[in-house]
Protein backbone atom coordinates (compact mmCIF):
# COMPACT_ATOMS: atom_id res chain seq x y z
CA UNK A 1 0.00 0.00 0.00
CA UNK A 2 2.57 2.74 0.83
CA UNK A 3 4.74 1.81 -1.81
CA UNK A 4 1.33 2.39 -4.39
CA UNK A 5 1.60 5.44 -3.30
CA UNK A 6 5.03 6.85 -3.28
CA UNK A 7 5.33 4.70 -6.57
CA UNK A 8 2.49 7.17 -8.51
CA UNK A 9 2.24 10.37 -7.19
CA UNK A 10 2.83 12.42 -10.13
CA UNK A 11 0.59 10.41 -12.68
CA UNK A 12 -1.94 10.88 -9.97
CA UNK A 13 -1.58 14.40 -10.02
CA UNK A 14 -1.82 14.90 -13.37
CA UNK A 15 -4.61 12.67 -14.50
CA UNK A 16 -6.00 11.82 -10.97
CA UNK A 17 -9.24 10.35 -13.26
CA UNK A 18 -7.32 7.82 -14.99
CA UNK A 19 -6.51 6.20 -11.38
CA UNK A 20 -8.10 2.98 -11.10
CA UNK A 21 -10.46 2.63 -8.36
CA UNK A 22 -9.30 -0.79 -7.30
CA UNK A 23 -5.72 -1.98 -8.40
CA UNK A 24 -5.17 -6.30 -8.88
CA UNK A 25 -1.45 -6.43 -9.09
CA UNK A 26 -0.04 -9.80 -9.60
CA UNK A 27 -1.94 -11.89 -7.79
CA UNK A 28 -1.82 -15.57 -7.19
CA UNK A 29 -3.72 -17.63 -4.60
CA UNK A 30 -3.24 -21.50 -3.47
CA UNK A 31 -5.58 -23.02 -1.44
CA UNK A 32 -4.42 -24.82 1.69
CA UNK A 33 -5.28 -27.74 0.28
CA UNK A 34 -2.42 -27.15 -2.70
CA UNK A 35 -5.07 -26.17 -5.03
CA UNK A 36 -3.62 -23.08 -7.38
CA UNK A 37 -6.47 -20.89 -8.40
CA UNK A 38 -5.10 -18.45 -9.30
CA UNK A 39 -1.87 -17.46 -10.86
CA UNK A 40 -0.55 -13.81 -11.90
CA UNK A 41 -3.60 -11.98 -12.22
CA UNK A 42 -3.14 -8.14 -12.89
CA UNK A 43 -6.58 -6.20 -13.19
CA UNK A 44 -7.22 -2.52 -12.86
CA UNK A 45 -10.83 -1.56 -12.65
CA UNK A 46 -11.91 2.10 -13.04
CA UNK A 47 -14.46 4.03 -11.74
CA UNK A 48 -17.79 3.93 -12.77
CA UNK A 49 -17.31 1.04 -15.39
CA UNK A 50 -19.11 -2.31 -15.85
CA UNK A 51 -16.57 -5.09 -15.83
CA UNK A 52 -17.42 -8.48 -16.32
CA UNK A 53 -15.08 -11.32 -15.60
CA UNK A 54 -15.77 -14.06 -18.10
CA UNK A 55 -13.68 -17.37 -17.77
CA UNK A 56 -14.58 -21.62 -18.05
CA UNK A 57 -16.02 -22.84 -14.57
CA UNK A 58 -13.70 -23.97 -11.78
CA UNK A 59 -10.75 -20.80 -13.00
CA UNK A 60 -11.17 -18.67 -10.16
CA UNK A 61 -13.38 -15.87 -11.22
CA UNK A 62 -15.23 -16.64 -7.34
CA UNK A 63 -11.77 -16.66 -5.56
CA UNK A 64 -10.99 -13.01 -7.36
CA UNK A 65 -13.95 -11.59 -6.76
CA UNK A 66 -13.66 -12.81 -2.53
CA UNK A 67 -10.30 -11.29 -2.40
CA UNK A 68 -11.17 -8.11 -4.52
CA UNK A 69 -13.93 -7.77 -1.04
CA UNK A 70 -11.68 -8.37 1.55
CA UNK A 71 -12.60 -12.09 1.93
CA UNK A 72 -9.52 -14.23 2.21
CA UNK A 73 -5.91 -12.97 1.42
CA UNK A 74 -3.95 -13.61 -1.59
CA UNK A 75 -1.16 -16.09 -1.52
CA UNK A 76 1.02 -13.26 -3.31
CA UNK A 77 0.51 -10.43 -4.86
CA UNK A 78 -1.52 -7.18 -3.33
CA UNK A 79 -4.90 -5.48 -4.25
CA UNK A 80 -4.97 -2.26 -3.44
CA UNK A 81 -7.69 0.58 -3.45
CA UNK A 82 -6.30 3.59 -4.67
CA UNK A 83 -8.58 6.27 -3.59
CA UNK A 84 -10.31 4.73 -0.95
CA UNK A 85 -9.17 5.56 2.84
CA UNK A 86 -7.46 3.46 4.89
CA UNK A 87 -8.70 2.49 8.53
CA UNK A 88 -6.04 1.82 11.16
CA UNK A 89 -6.45 -2.02 10.50
CA UNK A 90 -5.31 -1.12 7.16
CA UNK A 91 -8.56 -1.97 5.83
CA UNK A 92 -9.57 -0.21 2.72
CA UNK A 93 -12.89 1.90 2.83
CA UNK A 94 -14.50 -0.56 -0.08
CA UNK A 95 -18.23 0.88 0.59
CA UNK A 96 -19.33 -2.30 -1.46
CA UNK A 97 -22.37 -4.97 -2.04
CA UNK A 98 -21.64 -8.70 -2.74
CA UNK A 99 -23.51 -10.81 -4.62
CA UNK A 100 -22.42 -14.58 -3.57
CA UNK A 101 -23.17 -17.16 -6.26
CA UNK A 102 -25.67 -18.76 -3.76
CA UNK A 103 -28.32 -17.44 -2.50
CA UNK A 104 -26.58 -17.24 0.81
CA UNK A 105 -29.59 -16.09 3.06
CA UNK A 106 -30.72 -16.46 6.60
CA UNK A 107 -33.30 -19.11 6.79
CA UNK A 108 -34.42 -18.47 10.04
CA UNK A 109 -35.17 -14.74 8.78
CA UNK A 110 -38.18 -12.96 6.65
CA UNK A 111 -36.91 -11.16 3.29
CA UNK A 112 -37.42 -8.13 4.65
CA UNK A 113 -35.10 -8.91 7.31
CA UNK A 114 -32.53 -10.37 5.10
CA UNK A 115 -32.22 -7.53 3.65
CA UNK A 116 -31.86 -5.71 6.18
CA UNK A 117 -29.06 -7.52 7.75
CA UNK A 118 -26.25 -4.94 6.36
CA UNK A 119 -27.94 -2.05 7.61
CA UNK A 120 -28.81 -3.47 11.31
CA UNK A 121 -24.81 -4.49 11.43
CA UNK A 122 -23.95 -1.16 10.91
CA UNK A 123 -26.25 0.01 14.00
CA UNK A 124 -29.33 1.57 12.21
CA UNK A 125 -32.67 1.27 14.29
CA UNK A 126 -35.45 -0.89 12.57
CA UNK A 127 -37.13 2.67 12.00
CA UNK A 128 -34.57 4.25 10.73
CA UNK A 129 -33.81 1.38 7.85
CA UNK A 130 -37.60 0.43 6.78
CA UNK A 131 -37.74 2.78 4.12
CA UNK A 132 -34.37 1.90 2.23
CA UNK A 133 -34.85 -1.95 2.79
CA UNK A 134 -38.57 -1.70 1.22
CA UNK A 135 -36.92 0.55 -1.47
CA UNK A 136 -34.80 -2.28 -2.03
CA UNK A 137 -37.08 -4.94 -2.29
CA UNK A 138 -39.11 -2.98 -4.57
CA UNK A 139 -36.16 -2.78 -7.21
CA UNK A 140 -35.96 -6.45 -7.33
CA UNK A 141 -39.68 -6.85 -7.64
CA UNK A 142 -40.47 -8.68 -4.52
CA UNK A 143 -42.68 -6.16 -2.25
CA UNK A 144 -45.27 -9.09 -2.01
CA UNK A 145 -42.58 -11.42 -0.33
CA UNK A 146 -41.27 -9.34 1.81
CA UNK A 147 -42.81 -11.29 4.83
CA UNK A 148 -41.85 -14.76 3.40
CA UNK A 149 -39.14 -16.95 4.69
CA UNK A 150 -36.40 -18.58 2.13
CA UNK A 151 -37.70 -21.79 1.76
CA UNK A 152 -41.17 -20.47 0.53
CA UNK A 153 -39.58 -18.78 -2.80
CA UNK A 154 -38.23 -20.18 -5.79
CA UNK A 155 -34.17 -20.24 -6.23
CA UNK A 156 -34.75 -16.83 -8.60
CA UNK A 157 -36.74 -14.99 -6.14
CA UNK A 158 -33.83 -16.27 -3.40
CA UNK A 159 -31.47 -14.64 -5.85
CA UNK A 160 -33.23 -11.73 -6.37
CA UNK A 161 -33.45 -11.04 -2.61
CA UNK A 162 -29.74 -11.34 -2.16
CA UNK A 163 -29.10 -8.66 -4.72
CA UNK A 164 -31.69 -6.37 -3.05
CA UNK A 165 -29.31 -6.95 0.26
CA UNK A 166 -26.12 -5.72 -1.69
CA UNK A 167 -28.63 -2.86 -2.93
CA UNK A 168 -29.64 -1.67 0.26
CA UNK A 169 -26.63 -0.74 1.61
CA UNK A 170 -26.59 2.18 -1.27
CA UNK A 171 -22.81 0.42 -2.54
CA UNK A 172 -19.84 2.09 -4.83
CA UNK A 173 -18.86 -0.72 -5.98
CA UNK A 174 -21.00 -3.80 -6.67
CA UNK A 175 -19.70 -7.18 -6.47
CA UNK A 176 -21.65 -9.73 -8.15
CA UNK A 177 -20.90 -13.10 -8.70
CA UNK A 178 -23.41 -15.20 -11.32
CA UNK A 179 -26.37 -13.64 -10.71
CA UNK A 180 -28.45 -14.61 -13.13
CA UNK A 181 -27.08 -17.71 -13.59
CA UNK A 182 -30.24 -19.53 -11.87
CA UNK A 183 -32.96 -17.42 -13.85
CA UNK A 184 -35.02 -18.53 -16.73
CA UNK A 185 -34.19 -16.24 -19.76
CA UNK A 186 -37.16 -13.27 -19.76
CA UNK A 187 -36.24 -12.49 -16.26
CA UNK A 188 -32.56 -12.58 -16.58
CA UNK A 189 -33.10 -9.91 -19.77
CA UNK A 190 -35.12 -7.89 -17.43
CA UNK A 191 -32.84 -7.71 -14.88
CA UNK A 192 -29.97 -6.95 -16.89
CA UNK A 193 -31.92 -4.26 -18.54
CA UNK A 194 -32.82 -3.27 -14.58
CA UNK A 195 -29.15 -3.48 -13.39
CA UNK A 196 -27.93 -1.07 -16.63
CA UNK A 197 -30.85 1.35 -15.65
CA UNK A 198 -29.34 1.27 -11.79
CA UNK A 199 -25.91 1.01 -13.02
CA UNK A 200 -26.75 4.35 -14.88
CA UNK A 201 -28.72 6.56 -12.47
CA UNK A 202 -26.31 5.13 -9.61
CA UNK A 203 -22.61 5.40 -10.96
CA UNK A 204 -21.62 2.15 -9.49
CA UNK A 205 -18.60 0.72 -10.18
CA UNK A 206 -19.88 -3.24 -10.75
CA UNK A 207 -17.72 -6.27 -11.57
CA UNK A 208 -19.64 -8.73 -12.45
CA UNK A 209 -18.91 -12.26 -12.74
CA UNK A 210 -20.67 -14.62 -15.45
CA UNK A 211 -19.94 -17.55 -18.02
CA UNK A 212 -22.22 -16.24 -20.36
CA UNK A 213 -20.65 -14.74 -23.37
CA UNK A 214 -23.71 -13.11 -24.52
CA UNK A 215 -24.33 -11.61 -21.17
CA UNK A 216 -21.39 -10.04 -20.56
CA UNK A 217 -21.42 -7.98 -24.01
CA UNK A 218 -24.65 -7.14 -23.69
CA UNK A 219 -23.82 -5.28 -19.97
CA UNK A 220 -19.96 -4.45 -20.20
CA UNK A 221 -18.29 -1.76 -20.99
CA UNK A 222 -14.87 -4.48 -20.87
CA UNK A 223 -14.48 -7.98 -20.65
CA UNK A 224 -11.74 -9.54 -18.88
CA UNK A 225 -11.36 -13.50 -20.35
CA UNK A 226 -9.82 -15.75 -17.77
CA UNK A 227 -7.96 -18.64 -18.72
CA UNK A 228 -8.41 -22.23 -17.42
CA UNK A 229 -7.51 -22.84 -14.24
CA UNK A 230 -4.85 -21.93 -12.53
CA UNK A 231 -6.81 -18.77 -14.04
CA UNK A 232 -5.02 -15.25 -15.59
CA UNK A 233 -6.04 -12.79 -17.13
CA UNK A 234 -5.84 -13.84 -20.78
CA UNK A 235 -7.34 -10.99 -22.60
CA UNK A 236 -9.49 -7.79 -22.09
CA UNK A 237 -12.16 -6.79 -24.17
CA UNK A 238 -13.55 -3.40 -24.59
CA UNK A 239 -17.06 -3.44 -25.66
CA UNK A 240 -17.83 0.20 -27.37
CA UNK A 241 -20.99 0.05 -27.40
CA UNK A 242 -23.20 3.16 -26.54
CA UNK A 243 -25.13 2.76 -23.48
CA UNK A 244 -28.06 2.56 -23.02
CA UNK A 245 -28.48 -0.91 -24.09
CA UNK A 246 -31.82 -2.08 -25.14
CA UNK A 247 -33.19 -4.99 -26.78
CA UNK A 248 -32.61 -3.34 -29.60
CA UNK A 249 -29.08 -3.73 -29.49
CA UNK A 250 -29.54 -7.40 -28.43
CA UNK A 251 -30.42 -8.13 -31.98
CA UNK A 252 -27.85 -5.86 -33.64
CA UNK A 253 -25.29 -7.10 -35.91
CA UNK A 254 -22.46 -5.29 -33.66
CA UNK A 255 -23.83 -7.06 -30.70
CA UNK A 256 -23.25 -10.13 -32.71
CA UNK A 257 -19.85 -8.90 -34.21
CA UNK A 258 -19.25 -8.66 -30.32
CA UNK A 259 -20.42 -12.10 -29.14
CA UNK A 260 -18.39 -13.48 -31.64
CA UNK A 261 -14.57 -12.08 -31.18
CA UNK A 262 -15.35 -12.83 -27.40
CA UNK A 263 -16.48 -16.63 -27.85
CA UNK A 264 -13.20 -16.77 -30.11
CA UNK A 265 -11.11 -16.05 -27.13
CA UNK A 266 -12.85 -17.62 -24.66
CA UNK A 267 -12.49 -21.02 -26.77
CA UNK A 268 -8.80 -20.22 -26.24
CA UNK A 269 -9.08 -19.57 -22.41
CA UNK A 270 -10.67 -23.36 -22.16
CA UNK A 271 -7.97 -26.67 -20.77
CA UNK A 272 -6.91 -28.04 -24.18
CA UNK A 273 -8.57 -31.31 -24.99
CA UNK A 274 -11.49 -30.31 -23.52
CA UNK A 275 -14.51 -29.51 -25.69
CA UNK A 276 -15.97 -27.15 -23.02
CA UNK B 1 -57.31 -28.46 3.65
CA UNK B 2 -58.04 -30.06 0.10
CA UNK B 3 -60.25 -33.23 -0.42
CA UNK B 4 -56.94 -35.39 -0.39
CA UNK B 5 -56.49 -34.11 2.83
CA UNK B 6 -59.76 -35.13 4.12
CA UNK B 7 -59.83 -38.71 2.86
CA UNK B 8 -56.72 -39.75 2.75
CA UNK B 9 -55.01 -37.78 5.49
CA UNK B 10 -57.01 -37.39 8.76
CA UNK B 11 -57.81 -41.12 8.96
CA UNK B 12 -54.18 -42.16 8.94
CA UNK B 13 -53.31 -39.14 11.71
CA UNK B 14 -56.44 -40.50 14.04
CA UNK B 15 -55.12 -44.20 13.27
CA UNK B 16 -51.69 -43.03 14.71
CA UNK B 17 -53.61 -42.19 18.23
CA UNK B 18 -56.04 -44.72 18.31
CA UNK B 19 -53.42 -48.22 17.65
CA UNK B 20 -51.45 -47.30 20.32
CA UNK B 21 -54.04 -47.09 22.45
CA UNK B 22 -56.08 -50.04 21.60
CA UNK B 23 -52.59 -51.88 21.81
CA UNK B 24 -52.47 -50.64 25.40
CA UNK B 25 -56.07 -52.04 26.39
CA UNK B 26 -55.45 -55.38 25.11
CA UNK B 27 -51.61 -55.33 26.46
CA UNK B 28 -53.30 -54.02 30.17
CA UNK B 29 -56.31 -56.84 29.67
CA UNK B 30 -53.75 -59.60 28.80
CA UNK B 31 -51.79 -58.30 31.71
CA UNK B 32 -54.67 -58.70 34.11
CA UNK B 33 -56.01 -61.80 32.99
CA UNK B 34 -52.90 -63.89 33.60
CA UNK B 35 -51.79 -63.19 36.59
CA UNK B 36 -55.17 -63.75 37.88
CA UNK B 37 -55.52 -66.98 35.94
CA UNK B 38 -52.16 -67.94 36.60
CA UNK B 39 -52.76 -66.50 40.00
CA UNK B 40 -49.55 -64.81 40.71
CA UNK B 41 -48.89 -63.42 44.06
CA UNK B 42 -49.23 -59.60 44.20
CA UNK B 43 -45.85 -59.21 45.62
CA UNK B 44 -44.27 -60.44 42.46
CA UNK B 45 -46.55 -58.92 39.63
CA UNK B 46 -49.54 -57.08 40.72
CA UNK B 47 -53.10 -57.04 37.95
CA UNK B 48 -52.93 -53.14 36.85
CA UNK B 49 -56.21 -52.98 38.58
CA UNK B 50 -54.61 -53.10 41.75
CA UNK B 51 -52.39 -50.87 40.29
CA UNK B 52 -54.75 -48.73 39.72
CA UNK B 53 -56.11 -48.90 42.67
CA UNK B 54 -52.63 -48.00 45.13
CA UNK B 55 -52.68 -44.88 43.00
CA UNK B 56 -55.69 -43.80 44.17
CA UNK B 57 -55.31 -44.75 47.70
CA UNK B 58 -51.91 -42.92 48.18
CA UNK B 59 -52.81 -40.37 45.73
CA UNK B 60 -51.60 -37.27 48.09
CA UNK B 61 -48.51 -39.03 49.03
CA UNK B 62 -47.64 -39.45 45.28
CA UNK B 63 -48.61 -36.54 43.95
CA UNK B 64 -46.72 -34.80 46.46
CA UNK B 65 -43.19 -36.96 45.39
CA UNK B 66 -44.28 -36.19 42.02
CA UNK B 67 -44.04 -32.56 42.27
CA UNK B 68 -40.58 -33.09 44.15
CA UNK B 69 -39.01 -35.32 41.26
CA UNK B 70 -40.62 -32.68 38.73
CA UNK B 71 -39.13 -29.92 40.96
CA UNK B 72 -35.77 -31.23 41.00
CA UNK B 73 -35.50 -31.99 36.99
CA UNK B 74 -37.13 -28.92 36.28
CA UNK B 75 -34.52 -27.40 37.86
CA UNK B 76 -31.89 -29.08 36.82
CA UNK B 77 -32.83 -28.90 32.93
CA UNK B 78 -33.16 -25.22 33.38
CA UNK B 79 -29.36 -25.13 35.01
CA UNK B 80 -28.16 -27.19 32.25
CA UNK B 81 -29.56 -25.22 29.63
CA UNK B 82 -27.88 -21.98 30.96
CA UNK B 83 -24.37 -23.47 31.57
CA UNK B 84 -24.69 -25.79 28.65
CA UNK B 85 -25.60 -22.38 26.09
CA UNK B 86 -23.30 -20.29 28.18
CA UNK B 87 -20.45 -22.98 27.67
CA UNK B 88 -20.90 -23.40 23.97
CA UNK B 89 -20.41 -19.65 23.30
CA UNK B 90 -17.21 -19.36 25.56
CA UNK B 91 -16.37 -22.04 23.48
CA UNK B 92 -16.80 -20.77 20.04
CA UNK B 93 -15.71 -17.23 20.98
CA UNK B 94 -12.52 -18.52 22.32
CA UNK B 95 -10.16 -21.54 21.10
CA UNK B 96 -8.26 -21.44 23.97
CA UNK B 97 -11.78 -21.86 26.39
CA UNK B 98 -12.65 -25.01 24.11
CA UNK B 99 -9.00 -26.47 24.13
CA UNK B 100 -9.23 -26.16 28.10
CA UNK B 101 -11.94 -26.52 29.48
CA UNK B 102 -13.98 -29.29 26.69
CA UNK B 103 -11.85 -32.57 27.87
CA UNK B 104 -13.37 -31.70 31.35
CA UNK B 105 -16.31 -31.26 30.05
CA UNK B 106 -16.31 -35.17 28.64
CA UNK B 107 -14.46 -36.72 31.50
CA UNK B 108 -17.66 -35.86 33.84
CA UNK B 109 -20.04 -36.82 31.09
CA UNK B 110 -18.47 -40.32 30.78
CA UNK B 111 -18.23 -40.77 34.57
CA UNK B 112 -20.90 -42.90 35.81
CA UNK B 113 -23.53 -40.53 38.26
CA UNK B 114 -24.24 -43.58 40.81
CA UNK B 115 -20.25 -42.85 41.53
CA UNK B 116 -19.75 -39.27 42.12
CA UNK B 117 -23.15 -39.26 43.84
CA UNK B 118 -21.46 -40.19 46.89
CA UNK B 119 -19.09 -37.12 47.08
CA UNK B 120 -21.65 -34.90 46.33
CA UNK B 121 -23.65 -35.54 48.66
CA UNK B 122 -21.07 -35.58 51.34
CA UNK B 123 -19.82 -32.40 50.28
CA UNK B 124 -22.80 -30.61 49.66
CA UNK B 125 -23.65 -31.64 53.01
CA UNK B 126 -26.64 -34.85 54.18
CA UNK B 127 -28.59 -31.89 55.07
CA UNK B 128 -29.24 -30.45 51.85
CA UNK B 129 -30.55 -33.45 49.74
CA UNK B 130 -32.29 -31.40 47.35
CA UNK B 131 -29.30 -29.40 46.46
CA UNK B 132 -27.11 -32.19 45.99
CA UNK B 133 -30.38 -33.81 44.03
CA UNK B 134 -29.97 -30.61 41.78
CA UNK B 135 -26.13 -30.56 40.92
CA UNK B 136 -26.29 -34.33 40.41
CA UNK B 137 -29.00 -34.08 37.74
CA UNK B 138 -27.20 -30.97 36.20
CA UNK B 139 -24.73 -32.73 35.37
CA UNK B 140 -26.35 -35.81 33.65
CA UNK B 141 -28.31 -32.93 31.56
CA UNK B 142 -25.57 -30.97 31.11
CA UNK B 143 -23.57 -32.65 28.31
CA UNK B 144 -25.84 -32.83 25.59
CA UNK B 145 -26.85 -29.05 25.48
CA UNK B 146 -23.09 -27.95 25.43
CA UNK B 147 -22.11 -29.98 22.98
CA UNK B 148 -25.19 -29.43 20.25
CA UNK B 149 -25.15 -25.92 20.85
CA UNK B 150 -21.19 -25.72 20.41
CA UNK B 151 -21.67 -27.80 17.20
CA UNK B 152 -24.60 -25.85 15.83
CA UNK B 153 -22.86 -22.32 16.57
CA UNK B 154 -19.80 -23.71 14.35
CA UNK B 155 -22.23 -25.04 11.40
CA UNK B 156 -22.94 -21.74 10.57
CA UNK B 157 -22.53 -21.16 6.56
CA UNK B 158 -19.45 -20.20 5.80
CA UNK B 159 -20.61 -17.59 2.99
CA UNK B 160 -23.28 -16.14 5.96
CA UNK B 161 -19.95 -15.51 8.06
CA UNK B 162 -18.25 -13.93 5.14
CA UNK B 163 -21.24 -11.42 4.68
CA UNK B 164 -20.93 -10.56 8.29
CA UNK B 165 -17.36 -9.88 7.80
CA UNK B 166 -17.80 -7.88 5.28
CA UNK B 167 -20.26 -5.69 6.56
CA UNK B 168 -17.99 -5.57 9.89
CA UNK B 169 -20.05 -7.17 11.97
CA UNK B 170 -18.99 -7.07 15.89
CA UNK B 171 -18.47 -10.68 17.97
CA UNK B 172 -21.93 -9.79 19.50
CA UNK B 173 -23.62 -9.41 16.27
CA UNK B 174 -22.23 -12.78 14.62
CA UNK B 175 -23.59 -14.22 17.85
CA UNK B 176 -27.15 -12.78 17.89
CA UNK B 177 -27.97 -12.60 14.19
CA UNK B 178 -25.65 -15.22 12.97
CA UNK B 179 -24.79 -17.79 15.21
CA UNK B 180 -27.55 -18.21 17.98
CA UNK B 181 -29.97 -18.51 15.50
CA UNK B 182 -27.72 -21.51 13.71
CA UNK B 183 -27.39 -23.46 16.63
CA UNK B 184 -31.27 -23.21 17.53
CA UNK B 185 -32.76 -26.70 16.00
CA UNK B 186 -29.35 -28.47 17.68
CA UNK B 187 -30.24 -26.46 21.15
CA UNK B 188 -33.14 -27.62 20.56
CA UNK B 189 -32.48 -31.26 19.66
CA UNK B 190 -29.96 -31.62 22.98
CA UNK B 191 -32.97 -30.12 24.98
CA UNK B 192 -34.86 -33.17 24.34
CA UNK B 193 -32.60 -35.28 25.47
CA UNK B 194 -31.86 -33.55 28.14
CA UNK B 195 -35.21 -33.06 29.32
CA UNK B 196 -34.84 -37.08 29.47
CA UNK B 197 -31.91 -37.32 31.35
CA UNK B 198 -32.80 -34.72 34.05
CA UNK B 199 -35.45 -37.16 34.87
CA UNK B 200 -33.04 -39.75 35.30
CA UNK B 201 -30.46 -38.00 37.19
CA UNK B 202 -32.69 -36.67 39.44
CA UNK B 203 -34.03 -40.24 40.36
CA UNK B 204 -30.83 -42.04 40.21
CA UNK B 205 -29.59 -39.51 42.76
CA UNK B 206 -32.56 -40.24 44.87
CA UNK B 207 -31.48 -43.92 44.65
CA UNK B 208 -28.43 -43.44 45.72
CA UNK B 209 -29.30 -40.66 48.45
CA UNK B 210 -31.25 -43.64 50.31
CA UNK B 211 -32.19 -42.89 53.76
CA UNK B 212 -35.49 -40.73 55.00
CA UNK B 213 -34.83 -36.92 53.47
CA UNK B 214 -35.49 -37.82 50.15
CA UNK B 215 -39.08 -37.23 49.28
CA UNK B 216 -39.36 -37.82 45.43
CA UNK B 217 -40.78 -40.59 43.65
CA UNK B 218 -37.59 -42.81 43.71
CA UNK B 219 -38.10 -42.63 47.24
CA UNK B 220 -41.36 -43.79 46.89
CA UNK B 221 -40.37 -46.81 45.05
CA UNK B 222 -37.61 -47.61 47.31
CA UNK B 223 -39.85 -47.55 50.11
CA UNK B 224 -42.73 -49.52 48.81
CA UNK B 225 -40.10 -51.85 47.61
CA UNK B 226 -38.66 -51.84 51.58
CA UNK B 227 -42.27 -52.83 52.63
CA UNK B 228 -43.35 -55.09 50.13
CA UNK B 229 -45.99 -52.74 48.74
CA UNK B 230 -45.22 -54.34 45.05
CA UNK B 231 -48.73 -51.96 43.81
CA UNK B 232 -47.80 -48.44 45.17
CA UNK B 233 -43.91 -49.25 43.29
CA UNK B 234 -45.71 -49.81 40.54
CA UNK B 235 -48.07 -46.68 40.83
CA UNK B 236 -44.50 -44.77 41.42
CA UNK B 237 -42.85 -46.08 38.31
CA UNK B 238 -46.02 -45.37 36.51
CA UNK B 239 -46.28 -41.83 37.44
CA UNK B 240 -42.49 -41.45 36.42
CA UNK B 241 -42.95 -42.53 32.84
CA UNK B 242 -46.34 -40.35 32.72
CA UNK B 243 -43.29 -37.19 33.80
CA UNK B 244 -40.94 -38.45 31.26
CA UNK B 245 -43.55 -38.74 28.82
CA UNK B 246 -44.84 -35.17 29.51
CA UNK B 247 -41.19 -33.47 29.51
CA UNK B 248 -40.19 -35.15 26.08
CA UNK B 249 -43.90 -34.14 24.43
CA UNK B 250 -43.34 -30.80 25.73
CA UNK B 251 -40.10 -30.13 24.32
CA UNK B 252 -40.91 -31.34 20.84
CA UNK B 253 -43.94 -29.20 21.31
CA UNK B 254 -41.50 -26.29 21.60
CA UNK B 255 -39.29 -27.31 19.08
CA UNK B 256 -41.96 -27.33 16.78
CA UNK B 257 -43.08 -24.32 17.62
CA UNK B 258 -39.91 -22.54 17.73
CA UNK B 259 -38.99 -24.01 14.29
CA UNK B 260 -41.95 -23.88 12.36
CA UNK B 261 -41.52 -21.44 10.29
CA UNK B 262 -37.80 -22.50 8.64
CA UNK B 263 -36.60 -24.98 9.74
CA UNK B 264 -36.91 -28.23 7.39
CA UNK B 265 -37.11 -30.52 10.61
CA UNK B 266 -40.64 -28.88 11.02
CA UNK B 267 -41.98 -27.99 8.10
CA UNK B 268 -44.22 -30.06 6.31
CA UNK B 269 -43.26 -31.47 3.53
CA UNK B 270 -45.35 -30.84 0.20
CA UNK B 271 -43.19 -31.71 -2.69
N1 LIG C 1 -12.08 -23.40 -0.22
C1 LIG C 1 -11.41 -24.00 -1.22
N2 LIG C 1 -10.47 -24.92 -0.93
C2 LIG C 1 -9.78 -25.52 -1.91
N3 LIG C 1 -9.93 -25.27 -3.21
C3 LIG C 1 -10.86 -24.38 -3.57
C4 LIG C 1 -11.65 -23.70 -2.59
N4 LIG C 1 -12.48 -22.87 -3.23
C5 LIG C 1 -12.23 -23.03 -4.54
N5 LIG C 1 -11.25 -23.92 -4.75
C6 LIG C 1 -10.69 -24.33 -6.04
O1 LIG C 1 -10.21 -23.17 -6.68
C7 LIG C 1 -10.57 -23.17 -8.04
C8 LIG C 1 -11.29 -21.92 -8.39
O2 LIG C 1 -12.52 -21.90 -7.71
P1 LIG C 1 -13.59 -20.75 -7.93
O3 LIG C 1 -14.76 -21.05 -7.08
O4 LIG C 1 -12.93 -19.44 -7.74
O5 LIG C 1 -13.97 -20.98 -9.47
P2 LIG C 1 -15.02 -20.21 -10.38
O6 LIG C 1 -14.25 -19.64 -11.53
O7 LIG C 1 -15.82 -19.27 -9.59
O8 LIG C 1 -15.91 -21.41 -10.92
P3 LIG C 1 -17.47 -21.43 -11.26
O9 LIG C 1 -17.67 -20.69 -12.54
O10 LIG C 1 -17.77 -22.87 -11.42
O11 LIG C 1 -18.18 -20.81 -10.12
C9 LIG C 1 -11.38 -24.42 -8.29
O12 LIG C 1 -10.59 -25.34 -9.00
C10 LIG C 1 -11.71 -24.96 -6.93
O13 LIG C 1 -11.57 -26.36 -6.93
MG1 LIG D 1 -17.74 -19.25 -8.95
Amino acid sequence: MEGAVIAEPAKAAIAPSTRPLIRVKAIAKTYQNGTLALSDVDLAVRDGEFLSLLGPSGCGKSTLLRMIAGLGAPTSGIIDWPQANYDVRGEPDRHLGFVFQEPTLMPWATVFDNVAMPLTLTGMRRSELTGRVDEAIAMVGLEKFAKHYPRELSGGMKMRVSIARALVVRPRVLLMDEPFAALDEITRFKLNNDLLTLWQTQRWTVIFVTHSVYESVYLSNRIAVMSARPGRILTELKIDAPYPRTEAFRTSTVYNEFCRVTSAELKRAMPAGEDH
Amino acid sequence: MSVTGVTGDSPSRAWRIVIPILLGILFLGLWEFLVRWLQIPKFVLPPPSMIVDALTEDYGTLIASLWNTLKITGMAFVVAVVLGVTGAILFTQSRLFEMSLFPYAVVLQVTPIVSIAPFILIWVGLDHIERALLILATIVAFFPILSNTTLGMKSVDHNLLNLFDLYHASRWQRLRYLQLPSAMPYLLGGMKISGGLALIGAVVAEFVAGSGTGTGLAWRIIESSNRLNIPRMFAALVLLSVLGVMIFFGLSALETMLLRKWHESAVGREN
